[in-house]
């Protein structure tokens, strides 16, 4: 099938007085029709940068410097901005973490959904505004009739959250970017949220990237997971293998250090060290002041995405070329 | 143990008054409101323990926190430390430098015009710990050494660190008044998961190696079971569930705690149907009548509604507290057998 979005050698940057950042760097991947992405990484790691990139609201000075963007098989990311915002809403919808600052505090929420709807999909008042009833019906507001005139701040957290997902979704975009949908709700109305978005997305074969640093939620959500570093791809595959079995140092540091719930274990593996800035980027792998198993080419050469099995791993490791080869699977848990 | 806790509150409440100014509330003919963040709780930590308070945003568990060193007073209760009053311990300058806290924001807990070893040495000359300026340098470097960073890394200011960096300076700081006791508020919430690790680890050498005891606040569960020997689950103010940790994860018995293990993703990819918990925390300024988790509940009857549950030992179990008259009249199904907590990740 052929890819819904895919994105090739991206490259992003941000002029400053004291140089170029280059806060992306040859980051390519693609999402399937109906495909949940998930990508991960910490903070700085270039996810939520991917994520403005591709629906064109990149802060400036920040600028796309190199690479394609392509939504069924069209590029978009060389579009004006008029051009993209028609695009923006119809084609590809956006969640964003904090609900409060997505939507208008001026405006009814049956306005926001009622406007959207009228613009993107030319429908006349009242059938835009049963629509908007019904999309908040599905999103899980209760008594939706009378809540749709209801302004945003008398909505909780959660429900607001559900609110800008009916946002997100009413003008039926093939594509969702979800940068940490959860991330600003407590556990309990997180879990609802997921299944919702989780529901939706399957019920109308909405692709989705869904942006987190939450590894819980891409296992529970997503069909492929990208695991982001300093922002390039470290490793990417189906999710099942990228967690049970990382093969890219950072990734397998990465899913161990995360506490586990089921048991205490004396030690937490932990990566020692902490992410480069991006003013500092090391030369070769970025990885590679804090990899266990670094070795000399690492340290001048910058590793492609090479197979490693039923994932794809930026390191040197997994390259018949290099002196040292690889061990049968990188440790982990 | 024997010994007394180095910590024990009793019936803690901590209320504040969140009504609108005199003249509008006349106006709008509307009385006082109160925001009861902290109704009424109890617990003892033994010396060189850990204790987690876990819940969601707006339990009261930061408030527990700030009651407990001092930084709020309380409106009902008491704090008592080594057996002494909070109010006359804080009083004295020996007993306030045996109590130090860690902070949730790295960013915003260190001041910015500081060089790092002036941070570090702040308790230090405050409670006139070490005398002479190369004393103190000694002891600067040494705690820098402690918490994983370089003596040379005193001349620098905050900015020039990471988060993880950041929290070893508090901890640094923290330790420099050799406390006994330390309140961690949320310390590994703003760090990122391989530099959470970091810090965990770190806060549990330092407690085998100086023998520290802990209140440790966080939302994390999983996180809060890797340091608790034991956990209390708080919800709207009040402790629903208090047990030793692996008691607590192995058969929780509340209906909000298990509602909550229950909700958290986790890696195993099961494919499991979860069955989020419904609802949302209702708002402490008029908290339900009852239990305060009745409204959500599955187990939910006549008595939850009107009567408040108290913390009794749990039926059927050796050790642990519950505030839930379902477990206390057994309508609960009893200690849940197989929980699904227990499984281990290597099944695939």
């Amino acid at each position: 099938m052929a890819p819904l979005l895919e994105v090739r050698d991206l490259r992003v940057e941000f002029p400053t007085r004291r140089g170029v950042l280059t806060a992306l760097d040859g980051v390519s991947f693609s999402i399937a029709p109906g495909e949940v992405l998930g990508v991960v990484g910490e903070s700085g790691a270039g996810k939520s940068m991917t994520g403005a990139a591709i629906i064109g609201l990149l802060e400036p000075p920040g600028r796309i410097a190199g690479g394609q963007i392509l939504l069924n098989g069209k590029r978009i990311d060389n579009l004006r901005y008029e051009q993209m915002r028609r695009i923006r809403g119809r084609e590809i919808g956006a969640i964003f973490q904090d609900p409060l600052t997505t939507l208008n505090p001026l405006y009814t929420v049956g306005e926001q959904l009622v406007e959207t709807i009228q613009t993107h999909l030319g429908l006349d008042g009242a059938e835009a505004r049963k629509r908007a009833i019904g999309w908040l019906e599905m999103v899980g507001i209760p008594a939706a009739a009378q809540r749709v005139d209801s302004y945003p701040h008398e909505f909780s957290g959660g429900m607001r959250q559900r609110v800008v997902i009916a946002l997100a979704l009413c003008a039926e975009p093939k594509l969702i970017v979800a940068d940490e949908p959860t991330t600003a709700l407590d556990v309990s109305i997180q879990a609802q949220v997921i299944a919702l978005l989780k529901g939706l997305a399957r019920d109308k074969g909405t692709s989705m990237m869904l942006v987190t640093h939450d590894m819980g939620v891409i296992a529970e959500t997503a069909d492929r997971v990208a695991v982001m570093y300093a922002g390039r791809i470290a490793e990417t595959g189906p999710v099942r293998e990228v967690v049970k079995h990382p093969k890219h140092p950072y990734s397998a540091g990465l899913m161990a250090s995360i506490p586990p719930l089921d048991r205490k274990v004396e030690h937490l593996a932990q990566i020692d060290g902490a992410m480069p800035r991006l003013s500092a980027i090391p030369r070769g792998c970025a990885f590679n002041p804090r990899c266990p198993e670094v070795f000399a080419r690492c340290l001048v050469e910058r590793p492609v995405l090479l197979a490693t099995g039923a994932t794809e791993a930026a390191c040197w490791l997994y390259d018949a070329a290099s002196e040292k080869h690889a061990p049968e699977a990188m440790p982990h848990g | 143990m024997a010994e007394t806790p180095i910590l024990e509150v009793e019936d803690l409440a901590r209320y504040f008054d969140v009504s609108r100014p005199w003249l509008q509330r006349v106006l709008a003919g509307e009385g006082k409101r109160t925001l009861r963040a902290v109704d009424g709780i109890s617990f003892a930590i033994p010396r060189g323990t850990t204790l987690s308070l876990v819940g969601e945003s707006g339990c009261g568990k930061s408030t527990v926190a700030r009651l407990v060193v001092g930084l709020y007073p309380p409106s009902k209760g008491r704090v008592v430390f080594e057996g002494m009053d909070l109010e006359r311990a804080r009083a004295i300058a020996e007993q306030r430098r045996r109590m130090q806290m860690i902070f949730q924001d790295p960013y915003a807990s260190l001041n910015p015009r500081w060089r790092v070893k002036d941070i570090v040495a702040e308790p230090i000359r405050a409670f006139g710990m070490t005398p002479g300026a190369a004393a103190q340098q000694a002891k600067v470097a040494e705690l820098l050494t402690q918490v994983g960073l370089s003596p040379l890394d005193g001349e620098k200011f905050p900015h020039e660190f990471s988060g993880g960096q950041r929290q070893r300076i508090s901890i640094a700081r923290a330790l420099s008044s050799n406390p006994d006791f330390l309140v961690c508020d949320e310390p590994t919430s703003a760090l990122d998961v391989s530099v959470q690790a970091q810090i965990l680890n770190l806060m549990k050498d330092l407690q085998a190696r100086l023998g520290l005891t802990y209140l440790f606040i966080s939302h994390n569960l999983a996180v809060v079971r890797q340091v608790s020997d034991r956990i209390g689950v708080m919800y709207l103010g009040r402790l629903v569930e208090l047990a030793p940790a692996e008691t607590l994860f192995t058969t929780p018995r509340h209906p909000y705690t298990r509602a909550l293990m229950e909700a958290i993703p986790d890696l195993e990819m099961t494919g499991r149907q979860r069955i989020p918990v419904g609802g949302e925390v209702p708002s402490p300024i008029s908290p339900p009548s009852g239990c305060p988790f009745h409204p959500r509940c599955p187990l939910v009857n006549d008595r939850c509604k009107a009567e408040r549950p108290a913390l009794i030992p749990a039926r059927a179990m050796k050790q642990g507290l519950t505030a839930c008259h379902a477990v206390e009249e057994g309508r609960d199904g009893g200690v849940p057998a197989a929980q699904r907590i227990g499984t281990t990740a290597t099944a695939l």
